[in-house]
């Protein structure tokens, strides 16, 4: 076990750094280059030239490839434009709250998916059906920051429209996830606020996570129930439950948490689009202003920081796929 | 009393906006406690499919049974689910072809093995772990405590299919039926497999319905054969009458096919021509009659009845049989 | 046994057979077809797209008004936040700056046709292009060819491991603001999944028998992977391509969602329409109802006519 994951850090290595050279040259090719970059528009020619000199641009090129992986491995992702915070400090601050929403939103997504793409399966061709496989199509095809907008004019009354910072409860933070906090320090108010904030915000991001869930359960589990094994089981005449749990499920449910895994990368894409519309107070709506303002730093601070999140989520799945998968473990 | 009777069976799949396809036409044979009946036949003939109709494997949308299968008096086809999965594995038991795809992959061996004793046999814990070492190593698998701990990766062709037997006959079912038991195997393996279902035969005196398209198998192993075609029984007799006599022209040409060491250099084979896509409806004469070189206009007029028209006991179902025995090929 | 009875007995068992002849010897791709003409999905999927595509044809000339005249600019900033709805001269009423909503989605269904388009026409291109040559290498070239294969998935896999719109907001900051732009960065999301589909298909069919047993008749490598590996490997391209359209049209949305879409107001484009509704959703859901519900309604079509492909096309499904 221990060696698997040695094995796929080291992966992670040569991704990162190819990684770094596109982020690298995106940097250099940007407009202005890096130097109206972390200026602005406004910037005049003797600061661009002050600037230039300052971040080694008149140095050779790969001089300058060293500097900028040095200041990656240092965690120094340079400035934010918009706060003049260091862009580490800012997304360590903004990161708790995002976590709590795309784990709401995974929550919603795996709970209601699971199920429902069973139901949909063992029941083909019935109402469920037809109705979770046409929901699900639909599901994919409508603009998250659209749907968001709905849920919240339809909704923003009950679960309350803006994000928790503005709801003005007095919580304390410890861990910086506030339904946790809140629960911790015994506010409980504070973390049923942060929960009922969670509601619609997970709803709009865990749509598409949901559609393709209950797809691919589907989908698995009418492959599985076509299989031998499950014949078998049957003629051995074990009850249904064992059957469905033991020889279905835990067969099916194999490719499942394989998307489940790579669904949590994206879903940081949604959360950018998520966020913006409920004013949530993570990266996501720190990333849509960092967008506005050309905040350059930030965007290849975060680039560099979901591309790693992605890669560690991925090799969880990997562990996680060699714990239930017998097979995997051999080789 | 025989212990299974097949009345007139019949499998029909069919269901919104598809053809019928009747798989099942009709077919009727016995078999008597602790006998040994072969089940013989093309793929595509339904013995595979008549075999999974008296399981109640079949699945319950899209699918019309017909006729009677009494097992020990009791109707299969018109039990309730619940009851049904109270008999299955308990009285009567299946073997099915390939032993790898028919063993759950995620679960160990221990675990498929101990599952049906819980079932049936309310054994639990270290008792069931017990009992499942026991029927592993009766079946012949070498270091049976540390084989229910590993998957069915990790086992051999030869061994799943062990397993497989092991927990077929965990609850001691009057009645076995083999779809194809030795067809994914090694030939070396084959052998071995077909000995151990003799030998789990002459010991318990279960009853073995045999269904395979290998008329080798058959000939080292039944007491009784149908032949199917196009799924009707076109002949069923004693192994050695229908080994010496074969009477209706596609058993004939079934055995006429084998290649023989003993026939001649030179020898041509004779294969029965086309495939059994090439039919007729029951309903409107043999079935066998596109591929048979005896066939007359009779054949091609209704349905042939089954008859007696060599021995008591050899039922062919022909209007034209092979009766000289000098017409046997090779 | 005279002749005539002989003619007779073949005549009978040909009229017998013929009642229970199957069909079988069809091609995949006929086949195909045939399951496509019986799947709802893909019914309601082609006559969505037919409709979209016929109105992105004549929609400009069916416009009542020009969508960008302003005619009613008055009324609309005559009373503040009190949008003007439906009524007689405009049938889904009028944006925020006054012009006729109708004519603006008739004549923003090209447009939008065009992001799907060429999108996905530059994601396809490049993504294939890059996929054969891996798939090429691999089975074509030994060790060198694993290489070059190697080093094309790491970047594949990198790009890949990007959320789609931060990939797309990347291109955005470098080429400006522009629909070119929206069309380049949705279409380069789309190039690492277009290559890695066709390059595992290619690898998946260079393992199949008939490759073996073309090989075994002394075909030349390079032409079995052209005229055989190739062709029977590009139906997951087609499915995706066809999926991919739906997706360009949203992932287009989104852009414009962040403020990098098409910054050219004269041109209608429902993804720009929707965003730019937006601001107004308290006020007017309708003015975000109408492209909303035409983008949702044409990347289903897609979706449909994609998902029906896949299933008609899928081997394991075919009974």
């Amino acid at each position: 076990m221990l060696r698997l994951v040695v094995r796929r850090l080291l992966q992670l290595i040569p991704t990162l750094l190819g990684l770094s050279v596109l982020l690298f040259i995106w940097l250099n090719r940007l407009p202005g280059g890096p130097a109206s970059a972390i200026l602005g528009e406004r910037a005049t020619e003797a600061d661009v030239a002050r600037i230039n000199r300052a971040l080694g641009l008149d140095q050779p090129i790969y001089v300058q490839y060293g500097r900028f992986l040095k200041r990656l491995l240092d965690l120094d992702l340079g400035t934010s434009v918009q706060t003049g915070q260091p862009v580490w400090d800012e997304f360590v601050l903004r990161f708790p709250a995002t976590v709590e929403l795309s784990v709401a939103a995974m929550l919603i997504a795996t709970a209601v998916g699971i199920p429902l793409g069973y139901i949909a399966a063992r029941k083909r061709g019935g109402w469920i059906d037809v109705a979770s496989v046409s929901g699900s199509l639909v599901g994919i095809c409508i603009p998250v920051f659209f749907l968001a907008q709905l849920l919240k004019a339809a909704f923003g009354d009950i679960f309350g429209t803006f994000g928790r910072q503005s709801t003005g409860i007095d919580a304390t933070s410890v861990t910086g996830f506030a339904v946790l906090d809140g629960v911790l320090t015994g506010e409980f108010d504070a973390a049923w606020d942060a929960l009922m904030h969670l509601v619609l915000p997970g709803i709009a991001l865990a749509t598409i996570p949901l559609a393709v869930i209950v797809r691919m359960t589907r989908a698995s589990v009418l492959e599985v129930l076509g299989e031998d094994y499950v014949r078998t089981a049957e003629s051995k005449g074990l009850e249904r439950k064992v059957v469905r749990g033991r020889h279905v499920l835990r067969n099916a449910l194999l490719p499942v948490v394989t998307a489940i895994g790579l669904l949590t990368g994206s879903l940081l894409s949604g959360a950018v689009l998520t966020e913006s519309v409920f004013t949530f107070g993570g990266i996501g709506s720190f990333i849509r202003t960092a967008i506005d303002a050309r905040d350059y730093p930030v965007l290849v601070g975060f680039i560099m920081f979901i591309a790693m999140i992605y890669v560690l989520i991925n090799m969880l799945v990997d562990l996680a796929y060699s714990v239930i998968d017998p097979r995997v473990r051999v080789h | 009393m025989p212990l299974l009777t097949v009345d007139e069976l019949t499998v029909t799949f069919g269901g919104r906006g598809r053809k019928d396809v009747r798989a099942v036409n009709g077919v009727s044979f016995d078999v008597d406690q602790g006998q040994v009946v072969g089940l013989v036949g093309e793929s595509g003939c339904g013995k595979s499919v008549t075999s999974l109709a008296l399981m109640g494997l079949l699945p319950s949308k899209g699918v019309t049974l017909g006729g009677r299968a009494e097992l020990d008096g009791t109707n299969l086809l018109s039990l309730t689910p619940s009851k049904m999965r109270d008999l299955r594995g308990r009285d009567m038991a299946m073997i099915f072809q390939d032993p790898l795809s028919s063993l759950n992959p995620v679960v160990p061996v221990g675990v498929q093995v101990t599952e049906i004793l819980q079932r049936h046999r309310g054994l639990k814990g270290e008792a069931a772990r017990k009992e499942a070492a026991h029927l592993l190593d009766r079946v012949g698998i070498p270091d049976p405590t540390r084989r229910l701990k590993e998957y069915p990766h990790q086992l051999s062709g030869g061994m799943r299919q062990r397993a497989l037997i092991a927990m077929a006959v965990a609850c001691a079912p009057r009645l076995l039926i083999a779809d194809e038991p030795t067809t994914a195997l090694d030939v070396t393996i084959q052998a071995q497999i077909l000995e151990l279902l003799k030998e789990l035969v002459d010991q318990e005196g279960t009853a073995l319905l045999m269904i395979t398209h290998d008329l080798g198998v058959v000939a080292g192993l039944c007491d009784q054969v149908n032949v199917l075609y196009a799924g009707k029984v076109v002949e069923s007799a004693g192994r050695r009458e229908l080994f010496a006599h074969p009477t209706h022209p596609y058993t004939h040409g079934l055995l006429g096919s084998i290649p023989r060491l003993d026939a001649p250099r030179g020898e041509p084979l004779h294969p029965i021509r086309g495939s059994i896509n090439d039919q007729i409806a029951w309903a409107d004469g043999c079935a066998f009659a596109p591929r048979c070189d005896r066939y007359e206009m009779e054949c091609l007029t209704g349905t042939p009845e089954l008859t007696e028209p060599r021995a008591a006991g050899h039922h062919a179902r022909c209007a034209n049989p092979v009766l000289a025995t000098t017409e046997v090929p090779a | 046994m005279s002749l005539t009875t002989t003619a007779s007995k073949i005549d009978r068992l040909a009229q017998l057979t013929a009642r229970t002849e199957t069909a079988s010897g069809a091609s995949l791709w006929r086949e195909a077809m045939r399951r496509m003409r019986a799947s709802k999905m893909a019914i309601i999927g082609a006559v969505i797209i037919a409709g979209f595509v016929l109105l992105a044809v004549i929609g400009p000339w069916i416009a009542p008004y020009s969508p960008t005249d302003q005619t009613w600019r008055g009324e609309v900033f005559s009373n503040r936040g009190e949008f003007v709805g439906a009524r007689a001269e405009n049938w889904f009423g009028l944006d925020h700056l006054g012009r006729d909503l109708f004519s603006r989605m008739l004549v923003g269904a090209r447009q939008t046709l065009l992001v799907g388009v060429v999108s996905m026409l530059i994601g396809l291109l490049i993504g294939a292009f890059v996929g054969i040559v891996s798939g090429a290498a691999v089975t074509l070239g030994g060790k060198t060819g694993r290489r070059i294969d190697d080093a094309i998935m790491r970047v594949t896999d990198i790009l890949l491991a990007l959320p789609s719109l931060l990939l797309a907001v990347s291109v955005a900051a470098v080429m400006g603001q522009s629909l070119t732009t929206v069309m380049i960065a949705v279409g380069v999301v789309q190039i690492p999944v277009f290559a890695r589909l066709l390059r595992g298909s290619m690898l998946a069919q260079g393992g199949s028998d008939y490759v073996l047993a073309a090989r075994s008749l002394g075909i030349r490598k390079r032409r079995i992977v052209l005229t055989q590996i190739l062709p029977n490997s590009l139906s997951p391209v087609i499915v995706q391509a066809t999926l991919s359209l739906a997706t360009a049209i949203i992932e287009a949305a989104a852009l414009s969602y962040l403020g990098l879409g098409n910054p050219d107001p004269a041109v209608p484009e429902w993804g720009v329409m929707l965003s730019a509704a937006q601001r107004f959703f308290d006020n007017e859901p309708m003015m975000s109802m109408y492209p909303a519900v035409g983008i949702v309604i044409t990347a289903l079509g897609f979706t449909l006519l994609g998902e029906a492909m896949r299933e008609a096309l899928d081997p394991k499904l075919r009974g």
